[in-house]
């Protein structure tokens, strides 16, 4: 462990596939950590909102999976992680309007093709790593310090 | 409808408009109104969050259906105006910091999302109006829309 791993906080949460009913749960839960770690609001918005297209994601698209939020002095991160079944075509997949949701989700509110790119909007750092049969990894990066400077 | 019908529409009384501005862009004007007297232009039942009515100020709205919008373009103390009652309409209105759900044309949630929304702190109105009438009357009552604070920032979320 590094110096700077000793300040971080680290904390993780189950996502099971297509239980709409817990979904949202994680985003609310990461908000209220970062709230009670002083965080500026305006940087919780950005990493509940993160956290929640991530954690819709999960319940819709994958075989169940996991977020994870981490938080150092200078930035915070949340990482989706899902134990598949993985994004054929990554770029098509991040085109605002593409969705391969059903319409059960549709009537949610969700599926709309909002979910990756509403991720990106809200990160300074944002990367998708999938395999197709492995699962994917999505981070979204929000610095800390970026805020007013 | 004919105008004796509508709600009253006019500058509530000893209410002054306020400047809004974000990171030195233009100047916008907006007015804040209670949720008391949004629910009352709007002829809106309480269904939660009643203990808010007479408290929670209300400059800013924006209406949709689609949560990854509201997630994407909608700030901070926005009112929601949605006809969907799904209890993901109220999960997103906490995660992006919403002030408070109307619902449109009539919908009614069920009591999952009512007692969500009350966990939550959230209120929640329920008009008869539709929804283009609805975001007409807070419009023409000096409520804003978001669109100047994605403006003025050069950003939307």
């Amino acid at each position: 462990m590094t110096a700077r791993d000793q300040h971080a906080l680290e904390m993780d949460f189950a996502v099971a596939r297509h239980d709409f009913a817990a979904a949202g749960e994680v985003a609310s839960r990461v908000k209220q950590v970062l709230r009670q770690l002083g965080i500026a609001s305006e940087l919780v918005r950005r990493a509940a909102v993160a956290t929640y297209e991530a954690e819709m994601n999960l319940v819709i698209h994958s075989n169940g999976g996991k977020v994870a939020l981490r938080v150092e002095p200078e930035r915070i991160v949340v990482e989706a992680c899902d134990l598949g079944p993985g994004i054929p075509d990554i770029e098509r997949a991040m085109r605002e309007g593409y969705s391969t949701a059903p319409d059960e989700v549709r009537e949610m509110g969700f599926g709309a093709g909002m979910g990756l790119p509403n991720m990106r909007r809200c990160s300074d750092s944002f990367t998708i790593d999938s395999s197709v049969g492995r699962g994917t990894t999505v981070t979204a990066v929000i610095y800390i310090a970026q805020l007013g400077s | 409808m004919d105008d004796t019908a509508r709600p009253a529409l006019r500058w509530p009384a000893g209410r002054v408009r306020c400047r809004v501005a974000r990171r030195g862009a233009a100047l916008m004007e907006a007015m804040h109104l209670k949720l008391e007297e949004i629910a009352r232009l709007i002829r809106a039942n309480v269904i939660a969050g009643a203990d808010k009515l007479c408290t929670l100020d209300i400059d800013t709205a924006c209406g949709a259906d689609l949560m990854s919008d509201v997630l994407a373009f909608c700030h901070e103390r926005t009112l929601l105006l949605t006809g969907l009652t799904s209890p993901q309409v109220v999960r997103s209105a906490e995660v992006a910091g919403l002030s408070g759900i109307v619902f449109v044309r009539g919908k009614k949630p069920g009591d999952d999302v009512i007692e969500l929304a009350n966990a939550l702190g959230i209120p929640l109105l329920a008009t008869d109006y539709p929804m283009f009438e609805t975001c007409g009357m807070l419009y023409r009552a000096g409520i804003g829309g978001t669109h100047r604070f994605s403006r003025a920032e050069g950003t939307s979320c």
